[in-house]
Parts: C-alpha cells; structure tokens; sequence
C-alpha cells in the first residue's frame, strides 16, 4: 500500500510502485478530471501539481510521491462555485473539446500562484509544453490573462520585446 | 553563420536574432554579447570591411578597444578570407536592431581592457591554417571550418588560468556553461567509433542513432548546421571522425542492457525507471522503434561524470519554439534531488560497464543551483 495525498486528504492506494499517478488518480481514486493524452510527456494533459509544481502525472510513479502533496483540477472549486481559473476559461470559452483543459488550468494555477502579475512571455513560456489540438491556444491565454485580473493582479503586456 | 552559431552567444533569451545581450559566465566574470546588426548606433553598422576583419583576425574593435577573448577571434583568426567576407555579407543584410548590451560585470583587474594586449602575445597565433598536403580537400575544408569559425575548441578544449585554450589538450573535453563537453580526440567515450556518416547525421539533425542527441549547448549548434551547406558539414565531420579514429571505444563489445543486476542493486530507482523511464526508453518503447538510441549508446553516461546525465533529466531536450528536434520532458519538478540522484546511478549501472560514479548526490545538487564542477 502507498499513500498519496490528494487535494488535502490522505489515500491509501494498493499498486505496484511503478504505476502512474495518473492513472491511481483515475482507476483508483475516481479523479477523472486529469486526462491520459499521449502518455510521453509530450502533450500536458495529465498535468497535475506535485507541491506546488506543474507535472506531467502520466510520468510520475507514484513510489516518487510519498509525502508530497497532489493536487487536481477537481481542488479548485465545483460547478456552482468555480474558482478564477475555471471560470475565467468558462468566460472565454476556451474549451473546444476540452480534453486539454484541465491539465492547461493546472498549469496556470501553478503560475499565478507564483505571481498573478506575470509578464507576457513568462506567460507563454509557462504554459508552451501544454498542447491544445483544436488550437485553442489564444483563448486559453485569453482566460489565463482574465484569471490573472480576477486575483488582483494582470498580465504585464511585453510581447513586442520578447518576439 | 550558420558554422560559427553567431546567434548561440549573440541572441539573447526570446530576444531578437544577433542583437546581443546575452551573458555568458566566465572565471573572471560576466561578459555581455554585443549587437551584431547593422544598427549604426548600438550595433556594428558603421563597421567597414577592414574593422571587421580586424575584429575576426585580431580582436580589436572598431574604436581601438580589445575585444575579450570571451569573442573566439583567436579561432575567427584562422577562417579563410572569403568565410569571412561571406560573414561580413550575411550580417549588415540582417534588420538593424537598436539594442545596448548591458556593461560588463568583471572580477578586479579584468574590467581593464588593455591587459588583454598580453594576452593576445601570449595566446593569439594570427593567420589562416596552411593545407594539409596529405589529408583530403574535404578534411582541410573540416579542419579550416573547425579550428575557425566554428571554433569547437571553444568549448571542447581545456582552458589554462587565463582563459586560454590549452593547444597541448586540444579536444581532451572540457567544462563548459554547466556542461562537460567531451572530448574529440582519442579520448572520446562513445561507445561506438564516430564515423563520418554518424557525424554527419549528427552535426546536421541534433540526432545519432548510434550514439545520442544534442543536448546543452551543443543542441544549438546542430540546430545552426541544420541551415548550413551540406558539404561544410560533411567536412567537419570528415575532420572529426579522423580525429577520433583511435579512441578505444571501437574495440570494445556493443553494450548490453544489464536490467537485472540494475534493479536487484538499486530497487527503488528501478520502479522510477520502469513509471518515469521505460514508456520512452525502456526495451521494445515505441521510441525505440523509431530509430532512436538505445541509453546503451548514450555518450553522457559513459563520461567520467554525472553531469550531462542530470542535466537533460533535470532540464528535459526542448527545441525552441517552431523548431524540431529531440525532446524530452524535464523532471527537475517532478523528482526529489534524492530520486535524481537514484536514477542516474541506475543510468549507469543498467546501460554501461562503467564503475558507479562518486558522489552522485553532489553532482545533482550542483546542477540543481544552475552549476557544474
């Protein structure tokens, strides 16, 4: 048995050591919202925060977990309350088919948690290793952008010297 | 251009192409890449022809100043004539970028240019390199492009205390930006001999699948002889791969993937590598498939030290925005320095006949503070 703690509460989880935190998110703890997309680190739809950290869960056994802390897109608000990030890409609609989107909101999290005043291209650096394959990547920057605001800070506009 | 990878040092991190401003760290200090555009101001567009071959053959810049030696004019001193005219071209064509360079930030007395003048008496052999009469047109052209404007001693050599290159240890592999670059010379520890296709292949894609992909440092320099000629690619390559005809490594046996031993002695790296690893890199991967090198092949984890290993796990391969090449995620966030450190002996232990490296954990931690050794 290993334990994983998510979103706060402890777990005791019965898998062989090298099973993917993913998938004892999904199969074992009923997580659905992180997603399976290429299983290589690749595409960012697994991403979950691993203290704090954006991490890509397909990849990450969970024997390398023990004290550290997880947690999920279902650990930042629910429907009826949605926390900045999920109603600020509700807002933009940047979902298309959305299999992305909650590892792109777990990757912003990460982010405006460090600073909800990032700059432009700090912005788009953080989240270059998450993909969107109906190419929704401005509205999603458009809702990062929006969250931003809602958390008292703002995206500080420096495109033009960073391309 | 494109040989010499002006753009490595002379473009700044997601700044516009040769405007200078990127750091490069030294012993003596912070030295600051210049503008290289055509931008009269802040770049070289009032340079004539004659200042900028002076710059290349001998350091000096268009005011009388001497350039520091952190600017390889002691390789661009060897490039022939019509390299450099070519560079002369490709550059004043570039769009002109008004962009000052921040000033130096040198240890005492290093900020005083004029004791580089002793330098240069020492260490600055002026001049184009004679022809080999008894090595190949394409050798020559390898050894011209190598020795100059490449200049691939530049990371590949030692450097004595003054920052010079040791000619005595020319390609014996050297520290470099938190990289080990390894040797060129009969010392290289590639496990299979490099021969001119390997090279070939490497130098112009990033990739070997004999031997391993292009990481660090060297990862922009094959993305500049991507867009190279082919024939000077061909060239350095013939160059190099006589240069490494000796090592040892080609009489040794092809390397074997010691997954059992590896896992008995090291259990709980193992159960990392087979959740972390294996999906890429473990035997039949779809990677595998693909042509990729097997660990077994990789050069970083027969060298003498961890580091490079740790770099790319820590720091994952990325090619910059819009281009291609290796990639792999980076696993700094995701990995203890504890697990790190795991790992890499299990690297070692599983896919090469080398003894363990010493003080693993030591080497993570430096690397992890953004040093080397």
């Amino acid at each position: 048995m290993i334990t994983l703690t998510v979103n706060g509460v402890p777990h005791q989880v019965d898998a062989a050591p090298d099973t993917p935190l993913l998938y004892a998110l999904r199969n074992d703890l009923g997580l659905n919202g992180a997603k399976f997309g290429c299983g290589l680190g690749q595409c960012g739809a697994c991403t979950v925060l691993v203290d704090d950290k954006p991490a890509f869960s397909c990849l990450l056994p969970i024997a390398a977990l023990a004290e550290r802390k997880v947690r999920t897109i279902e650990s930042l608000g629910t429907r009826e309350k949605p926390g900045a990030l999920p109603a600020a890409f509700e807002a933009e609609q940047a979902a298309q088919c959305g299999y992305c989107i909650a590892g792109m909101i777990m990757r912003a999290q990460a982010l405006l948690e460090r600073t909800t005043r990032p700059t432009e291209a700090e912005l788009r650096a953080h989240m270059a290793p998450n993909l969107c394959r109906c190419g929704t990547h401005m509205r999603v920057l458009r809702a990062v952008r929006r969250a931003a605001i809602a958390m008292g800070g703002g995206v500080r506009n420096d495109a033009e010297d960073a391309l | 251009m494109h040989v010499g990878n002006c753009a490595g040092c002379h473009t700044a991190q997601g700044g516009r192409p040769f405007a200078g401003g990127r750091p490069l760290e030294t012993p003596f200090g912070t030295v600051f890449a210049t503008n290289i555009t055509p931008d009269p101001e802040t770049g070289i567009g009032r340079w004539s022809r004659k200042a900028f071959v002076r710059a290349l053959r001998e350091g000096v810049a268009l005011n009388g100043d001497l350039l520091y030696p952190a600017f390889p004019y002691d390789h661009f001193t060897r490039a022939s004539d019509s390299d450099i005219d070519a560079l002369y071209a490709f550059l004043m064509t570039r769009p002109a970028v008004q962009a000052r360079a921040p000033t130096n930030r040198l240890k005492e007395p290093f900020g005083f240019r004029p004791l580089v003048a002793g330098w240069n008496l020492l260490f600055l052999r002026k001049g184009p390199l004679v022809d080999d009469p008894g090595q190949s047109a394409d050798w020559n052209r390898g050894r011209a492009l190598a020795e100059g404007l490449a200049h691939c001693g530049g990371c590949h050599t030692p450097r004595n205390e003054l920052g010079a290159e040791r000619s005595d240890h020319a390609y014996d592999g050297a520290w470099t930006e938190g990289w080990y670059a390894p040797p060129l010379n009969a010392a290289s520890p590639a496990v299979r001999p490099w021969t001119a296709e390997d090279l070939f292949a490497y130098l112009g894609t990033g990739l070997s699948a004999t031997h391993t992909a292009a990481a660090g440092p060297m990862a922009s320099v094959t993305r500049g002889l991507a867009q190279a000629s082919e024939d000077d690619v061909r060239a350095l390559a013939v160059y190099f791969a006589s240069l490494m005809a000796h090592a040892p490594a080609a009489q040794g046996p092809p390397p074997a993937d010691r997954g059992n031993v590896a896992d008995a002695a090291h259990p709980e790296a193992a159960a990392l590598f087979a959740g972390a690893c294996a999906t890429c890199h473990g035997p039949g991967a779809p990677m595998m498939q693909e042509g990729r090198p097997s660990l077994a092949w990789g050069t970083a984890l027969h060298e003498g030290t961890p580091n490079d290993t740790i770099q790319v796990i820590m720091h994952g391969l990325a090619p910059p925005a819009g281009r291609s090449g290796p990639t792999m995620p980076a696993y700094g966030d995701s990995f203890s320095d504890r697990q790190l450190a795991q790992i890499t002996a299990y690297l070692r232990a599983r896919f090469t006949d080398k003894p363990p490296w010493p003080d693993v954990p030591g080497a993570v931690a430096r690397v992890r503070k953004g040093g080397s050794e």
